[in-house]
């Protein structure tokens, strides 16, 4: 990649906003580029199957889906790059997309980089991803079949997690920080009733133990501030999102959790930089949502570049 | 030449372990989205590395003992294979800018 390239609109992440966002610039006859530093598709490429997507009575794979998205948005004009984005600064008259590569010079940046699975933070997690540690037990599960493995967290996801490894491991144990489920009642049900599911309550995970691959989790209990160990071959978090905004963070506001600001146009602080999908304070997270997003911050993006 | 051979337990040994060039091996399964997609770029760089790098394929559905002897633990995995070993694991998404730099580390002697 060149040092400075130009362009009239740069995207930033490939997902269902992101896509949508480049079909409708690059239909609009803007010279539109999305950066991306992965595969194409965004989060949904982990869902075996999207069935709340409009117009797929059967739904549909998220890897598809991610697919037909893409070239649906190629096929209008959209170009991709890849790179990783670590800063967006704003100059007069234009803005700098800064990624491990060079720098991107464009009029305007919709960001749309979405969100990723909160990780531990403690010692082993990363070494031993890929190896026992995992942020998707639909992706992983049938990969420790017969064996015993560790859900982290309480909520929807951990739950939804929990029941879909039944079917592939021998025994789940949901690791939760607090004493009670924050998952919905029929999801706390369903796992209370599954003999394969046990829990620990207010128990904290402080380091992922293993070599070559996880064989211990070193836990800590945090109302009698006990620690003690368990034995397992896998561990499952789940213990919510965070949004990939690091490299926004001093081009605008974030809200305390990290989530850009915008108004019901997408528009942020910043004049000339939108942003959409999960990445947004108060987004919906769902595919669907993400891609009307896109779409409205196209449209603001053409309105912004006509001065209107 | 040029695309992925689909290897199994049997089969390891003389294709991968025994090679003579350093082989990329992708561990998959049809239930799994992301290697659908890593798919095509892996048989992109089977094309451009044809003759000096090996590419072949690991259903971990039909082959679970050559999984778990890698310690597959999450799939896509990529392992690069030299002199026999895997000397570089690769997991989930990766772009093709980083495989490439896994490939040519691999191929410098």
């Amino acid at each position: 990649m060149s040092s400075i390239s130009e362009h009239e609109v740069i995207i930033v992440g490939g997902g269902p906003a992101g896509l949508t966002a480049g079909l409708y610039a690059s239909r609009a006859g803007l010279k539109a580029v999305a950066l991306e530093k992965g595969l194409i598709g965004g989060q949904i490429i982990n869902a075996p199957l999207v069935e709340n997507y409009p117009g797929f009575p059967h739904g549909i794979a998220g890897s598809d889906l991610g697919d037909l998205m893409c070239r649906q948005a190629e096929k209008h004009g959209l170009r991709f790059i890849t790179g990783d984005v670590v800063g967006v600064e704003v100059a007069d008259g234009y803005k700098v997309v800064r990624t491990s590569d060079g720098e991107l010079r464009c009029k305007v940046v919709i960001a749309a980089t979405g969100s990723e699975r909160q990780k531990l933070g403690v010692p082993g997690e990363q070494l031993l991803l890929g190896r026992g540690v995992s942020y998707c037990a639909t992706c992983d599960g049938p990969l420790f079949r017969g064996e015993t493995v560790a859900v982290v967290g309480g909520g929807d996801v951990a739950i939804t997690e929990a029941l879909s490894l039944v079917a592939f491991v021998n025994k789940i144990v949901v690791i939760h920080r607090r004493d009670e489920l924050r998952a919905s009642a029929i999801l706390r049900e369903r796992a209370q009733s599954e003999p394969k599911i046990s829990f620990l309550w207010s128990t904290v995970v402080s380091d992922v133990l293993g070599d070559d691959k996880v064989r211990e989790l070193s836990l800590r209990d945090v109302k009698t501030v006990r620690s003690f160990n368990l034995e397992v071959s896998g561990v499952f978090v789940c213990i919510g999102h965070r949004p990939n905004t690091d490299y926004l963070a001093h081009t605008l506001p974030l809200d305390p959790a990290g989530y850009v600001i915008t108004d019901v146009q997408m528009r942020t602080d910043v004049p000339g930089l939108f942003a959409a999908g999960d990445i947004r304070q108060n987004s919906a997270r769902q595919v669907v949502a993400a891609a009307g997003d896109g779409a409205t911050a196209a449209l603001s993006a053409e309105k912004f570049l006509k001065g209107i | 030449m040029g695309k992925p051979n689909d290897v199994n337990e049997a089969s390891f040994e003389a294709e991968v372990i025994k090679a003579a060039n350093p082989t990329l091996v992708d561990f998959w399964a049809t239930w799994c989205g992301p290697c659908r997609m890593i798919a095509p770029v892996v048989e992109a760089l089977a094309e451009e590395y044809a003759g000096r790098m090996n590419f072949a394929k690991v259903n971990v559905d039909a082959e679970p003992k050559l999984a778990n002897k890698y310690g597959i633990r999450s799939i896509p995995t990529l392992l690069v294979f030299k002199g026999g070993k895997p000397v570089k694991q690769l997991v989930g998404n990766q772009p093709k800018e980083e495989l490439k730099k896994a490939l040519d580390a691999a191929l410098q002697p």
